[in-house]
């Protein structure tokens, strides 16, 4: 475990029920400084739902949340800006925070869309969307990221360039990164620490640890374990789907 | 100067234009103009309880119309009716109960129309006096709610997660919202003060590419609708509050011969 004051958020055994039914149950986790930390899982595994307890979105939780620091920067998975409200990329990125124009313009830079500086927001498409998102929520140099599906949209190049950013942006801004990614390639590439969820947390670990896991493959299959081999070595054993081990 | 019944109506109209245009563009950006016609309704319940107890018309509805907007508040937790459906219910039972006190009222004579849509000679010293200086303070606490009101109605989970407080800031609004409805009743009138708060802001969302710019449209097209309106008013002896709205609808109008020029640009 680490160095209580390097924690930034920690959750522990946190569960939310609604009508009835618990939207996710028994999720333990932190994020520390220039750590990222990755919500992996299928749709309506409670994702979302665990980075906005993490956020201290809900009031009636089970378990708790001890958050240590304020200074957050948040790019939420859907995102609609009505047409009644004239916005340009600019006004956005100084919503919640009175930014200067120098770091306006970096932040835009580093996330390759500086060129769309004065332009409508309903003029961009979801790509170039994406990109402002995130440029908005690294722009106050925040020490915690929670970024839920940041590249969606993103084309296939932009894709991995900005993923490399986020991993660079955990080192250089030495800020904690809740990520949650559809794309197991680069979570196994980009991640400190890997969580798996179905509701509840079914593995957790390094990357490698996870890929091993069976109830990892139960969710994703055989394909998706073998994602990791193109970092890593080829093991020497084989999973059966019932989690036993056999040598090969 | 004060003394000419048109000089202060046109102090009082240019003191509600300047909180109005900011206002509504809240109201038309959080779409809340059905929430608004609400308060605006049950303002009239808040004229006859002035009278019957001998209290400020101003505050009286100001204390009303926050109270309903609490128990809308409280019905949306509570019931299954969707949000519309409760803004009509208390929308129109607000407006029947408040007329039918009038009804009881028999020992005092009252100016229904002049509560409906305004009335230029209605306006005193002392409505001056409370329209700028309640102007005043609805503007500075604006300013001072702006930043979360303004990103909960971007996104309402961004401005969550960063620490904003939502919530109070729209709790503040909805009593700001209340408060306008109180200073401007005597002059608009209960039927069309949310005329006054959304149709220079439709103007000025013609106009405009930025939220800055909204604002500023719309306050300046809430001084023109109270000059074009008041003069009209004066010239055609027509009420006050409906010449005024009938001058924001044709700037409105104009306004879109804007839009279909740039239209006509982008193709």
């Amino acid at each position: 475990m680490s160095i209580e004051n390097n924690v930034l958020v920690k959750l522990n055994n946190v569960g939310l029920k609604q009508n009835q039914k618990w939207l996710v149950q028994g999720v333990s986790l932190q994020v520390e400084k220039g750590k990222i930390v990755t919500l992996i899982g299928p749709n309506g595994s409670g994702k979302s739902t665990t980075a906005k307890i993490a956020l201290g979105f809900y009031k009636n939780i089970e378990g708790n949340v001890e958050k240590y620091t304020s200074n957050i920067g948040y790019v939420p998975q859907k995102i609609s800006i009505d047409w009644t409200l004239p916005l340009r990329v600019n006004d956005l990125m100084l919503l919640t925070e009175n930014l200067s124009d120098e770091v306006i313009n970096e932040s835009l830079t580093l996330t390759g869309v500086k060129h769309l500086k004065d332009k409508s927001l309903a003029n961009l498409s979801g790509g170039e969307f994406q990109r402002v998102l995130l440029a908005r929520a690294i722009s106050k140099k925040p020490d915690l990221l929670v970024l839920d599906e940041p590249v969606q949209g993103v084309d296939f190049t932009g894709e991995i360039e900005l993923y490399e950013l986020i991993k660079e942006l955990s080192l250089k801004l030495n800020c904690g990164i809740l990520l949650i990614s559809h794309d197991l390639h680069t979570v196994m590439s980009a991640t400190d620490h890997v969580v798996c969820l179905n509701g509840h947390v079914c593995c957790c670990g390094s990357p490698s640890e996870v890929a091993k896991n069976s109830e990892y493959k139960a969710l994703f299959g055989e394909q998706a374990s073998q994602t990791l081999a193109i970092y890593e070595h080829k093991h020497d054993h084989v999973h059966t789907t019932d989690g036993e081990i056999k040598k090969k | 100067m004060l003394d000419d019944f048109f000089i202060r109506a046109l102090v009082a109209g240019i003191g509600i234009a300047f909180v109005a245009g900011p206002l509504g563009c809240f109201v038309v950006w959080r779409r809340l103009s059905y929430f608004g016609d609400t308060l605006a309704h049950s303002a009239l319940l808040g004229v006859t309880i002035a009278y019957s107890l001998e209290f400020n018309i101003a505050v009286s509805i100001f204390l009303i119309s926050s109270v309903i907007a609490l128990i809308l508040i409280q019905l949306q937790r509570k019931t299954n009716l969707p949000s519309d459906a409760l803004l009509g219910l208390l929308a129109h039972s607000s407006l029947a109960v408040g007329l039918v006190v009038i009804g009881f009222l028999t020992f005092i004579r009252f100016d229904i129309m002049g509560l409906l849509f305004g009335d230029i000679l209605a306006v005193n010293k002392k409505d001056l006096f409370i329209i700028w200086f309640g102007g005043a303070l609805i503007l500075i606490t604006l300013k001072i709610i702006w930043k979360p009101l303004f990103a909960s109605t971007v996104n309402y989970e961004l401005a969550e997660a960063e620490g904003l407080n939502p919530d109070r800031a729209k709790a503040v609004f909805t009593v700001l919202l209340a408060a306008i409805i109180a200073i401007s009743i005597k002059l608009v009138g209960v039927l069309l003060i949310t005329g006054m708060l959304i149709i220079p802001t439709a103007m000025a969302r013609n106009l405009s590419d930025n939220p800055q710019k909204m604002v500023i449209f719309a306050i300046i097209g809430g001084l023109l609708s109270v000059f074009i309106g008041l003069f009209s008013s004066l010239e055609f002896n027509t009420p006050s509050g409906p010449s005024i709205i009938a001058a924001a609808l044709v700037l409105f109008i104009f306004s879109l011969l804007k839009v279909k020029q740039t239209i006509q640009l982008k193709n």
